[in-house]
């Protein structure tokens, strides 16, 4: 009989990190944003949501503010907007009546801070369910035994994860820009809607935030035993960007005429992102796209 | 062979030849926490046959195919395919590799032809990739329906599309694991001829199966796992050889009892009454196969109304419970003497059986 040969297999340190092939990244992500534009049942009330937030209730408050002009309610609220920093309150249209000015505050620190939740939600449900997803499918099988390296399959589904929540971002803004501005626009002069801070914010400030909140989720993604218990996680990481909405509707955030804070918070976010990218990477394994047990 | 020690694998190794290994795993271990998976396994796939792994559930097969293409790393023991450490060169093993799993593995809000396309960007076909498509997808009837959505496929549809998606960068190495899993009878005869139709062109293939009848007549070489072990690894004929005593004779009577009597008689070896599945059937093992038509005479002589005298070839699946019972009896025997556990015997153990008995 033969003595077996019983070696150490070969250390990972002995393994050499192939160098990212982009295009199979790309191809990656193209396939994810393929199956979310055949998910109907997905993407509908994603758009809803963004509807009901981007469009209809601010055009419904702000519609109503502005037409019944100066009543007690509206002088409340006016009262109420000497709670916010000074450098928010100079920002508002002194000389026009208090409704103009509700209206003006409602659209720049209440409507719009809130909806930037929107697209944080659909990033992080189409993230929470990319990687759990696979392996719920069994297309973890042929994702893991194929030569696509595990760091362009977790990357093409970061940005494959963001590109849905930006573009929310961007077309959720557009619209918004264009009904307060046809709105309050006409009574404070003209188009004012983004202010510059808001620029910095959607910009500078947004997309760092929506990687962070991405990179933990595909974490949690990664690791967990299906996309239920991922999505319930997820709901934690968009903690974050609560309290940018938070931030921005006080107006402590990116305060009219004092963008230095917004400018650090992004660097420092667009710092922890990096980082968190960087080793987020390594919490997908083949075995983990496979669903073994205690993989390492 | 190869090791670790041996350090990298060379980047590009020749193609296996003509009885050459294209998959070598020696002394694998892989824990999957607690529990083992996969211990002390050596497997070799001779390149250009149909290699079929058989085992019950839990064996260990899916995972030793995920540890040929490098899908998952083995804790302890050395794994090498085309000459390569899937751990080291996964992407170039990855590449050379078609894999079908147990699911299909589809993704259903893709259409068929979606499908192919993501197999055929990972796999970097470039622009021979609509020809390519086009091709399986014709070689294993599924033109019709590449448009479709997956989600609407049938399951023998899925199959076949998996199969198509598995050949499309024409790989060198094809692991086939479970196939026929929920295929209606004639879906599965399908796919095993179309299995059988790729090793004709050249391709080596490693096959998992539990179901018994279909490695039959298909696998070139057998390898029989179970608790994450190599039991024996052979031709069928080694198998029998092995494990299957020559000169068997299955004998019926309208009164079985009267068939004990040739247990006495001149060059009867041994009379079994208890036939797995064949009740009132006994099996006869004779020294000679020449003496069938005396015993038959004798028989008849005495008045036995014989309903059945079958020369008896083992089955498959015979040789398969016939390796499980031996390895079961062998730790049983270590068991009793206070011995750690046997390791069970290995090709090379059972060819040198096969010369000692000659």
């Amino acid at each position: 009989m033969s003595a077996p040969v019983v070696t150490a297999p070969t250390p990972a340190s002995a393994r050499r990190a192939p160098a990212i092939v982009w295009s199979r990244l790309f191809t990656v992500t193209r396939t994810e944003l393929r199956q979310l534009y055949e998910s109907k049942d997905f993407w509908v009330p994603m758009v809803i949501l963004g509807g009901f937030f981007f469009l209809i209730v601010p055009a419904f408050l702000l519609s109503v503010i502005t037409s019944i002009g100066n009543v007690d309610a509206v002088q409340q609220v006016s009262d109420a907007l000497k709670l916010l920093p000074s450098t928010a309150r100079q920002a508002v249209p002194q000389g026009v009546d208090p409704s103009t000015q509700v209206s003006y505050v409602l659209a720049v620190y209440l409507f719009a801070p809130i909806a930037v939740v929107v697209p944080l939600t659909i990033s992080t449900a189409v993230g929470a369910s990319s990687i759990v997803g696979e392996r719920e499918r069994g297309t973890g099988e042929f994702l893991a035994h194929s030569p696509a390296d595990v760091r362009e399959i977790y990357l093409g589904k970061l940005i494959a994860s963001l590109v849905p929540g930006y573009l929310t971002t961007v077309v959720g803004f557009g619209v918004y820009s264009l009904m307060v501005n046809l709105l309050v626009g006409r009574k404070v002069g003209g188009w004012f809607f983004p202010t510059p801070s808001w620029w910095l914010l959607i910009l500078w400030v947004l997309p760092p935030f929506m990687a962070i909140a991405l990179s933990l989720v595909l974490r949690l993604s990664a690791r967990v035993r299906s996309t239920a218990a991922a999505q319930q996680a997820a709901g934690l990481v968009t903690f974050p960007l609560i309290i940018i909405a938070y931030g921005q509707s006080t107006g402590a955030l990116v305060g009219s005429g004092a963008p230095t804070i917004a400018f650090v918070i992004g660097l420092v976010a667009w710092i922890i992102a990096f980082v968190l990218l960087a080793t987020g990477v390594r919490s997908l394994t083949r075995g983990r796209l496979l669903g073994v047990a205690d993989e390492r | 062979m190869t090791t670790a020690t041996d350090g990298l694998s060379q980047a590009a190794p020749a193609p296996p030849g003509p009885g050459s290994l294209t998959v070598d795993l020696r002394g694998v271990d892989r824990w999957f926490g607690a529990v083992p998976a996969l211990h002390q396994l050596d497997l070799g796939v001779p390149a250009g046959a149909i290699t079929v792994l058989l085992g019950p559930n839990g064996a260990g097969k899916t995972t030793a195919i995920r540890m040929i293409t490098g899908a998952l790393t083995p804790d302890r023991g050395t794994v090498r395919t085309f000459g390569l450490d899937p751990a080291v060169d996964g992407e170039q093993v990855r590449r050379r590799c078609g894999v079908v799993s147990a699911k299909p593995a589809l993704y259903d809000r893709l259409t068929g032809r979606g499908n192919l396309e993501y197999a055929a960007e990972l796999y970097g076909l470039g622009r021979r990739a609509d020809d390519r498509i086009l091709a399986a997808a014709d070689r294993f009837g599924i033109v019709d329906a590449l448009d479709q959505r997956v989600g609407g496929y049938s399951t023998g549809m899925k199959t076949r599309l998996a199969l198509a998606r598995s050949v499309l960068h024409d790989p060198e190495l094809l692991l086939y694991d479970e196939p026929t899993s929920g295929l209606d009878p004639e879906s599965s005869h399908a796919v095993l001829e179309m299995i059988r139709e790729m090793t004709a062109e050249g391709r080596t293939v490693v096959m998992c199966t539990h179901l018994l009848v279909e490695a039959e007549g298909l696998a070139d070489r057998i390898v029989v796992l179970d608790g994450g072990t190599d039991l024996l690894a052979g031709s069928q004929e080694q198998l029998t050889r092995l494990y299957w005593p020559p000169n068997l004779v299955h004998l019926g009577a309208q009164d079985p009892s009267q068939l004990r009597q040739v247990g006495r008689w001149d060059g009867v070896i041994r009379v079994d009454t208890n036939v797995a599945n064949r009740p009132g059937v006994v099996q006869v093992q004779l020294d000679d196969p020449s003496r069938i038509p005396d015993i038959v005479e004798r028989l008849v002589g005495e008045g036995v109304r014989l309903t059945r005298v079958e020369p008896h070839e083992p089955t498959l699946e015979d040789l398969y419970f016939a390796v499980r019972r031996d390895h079961r009896e062998r730790q049983q025997a270590a068991e009793r003497a206070g011995l750690a556990p046997v390791r069970p015997p290995t090709e090379l153990d059972a060819l040198a059986r096969t010369e000692a008995t000659r």
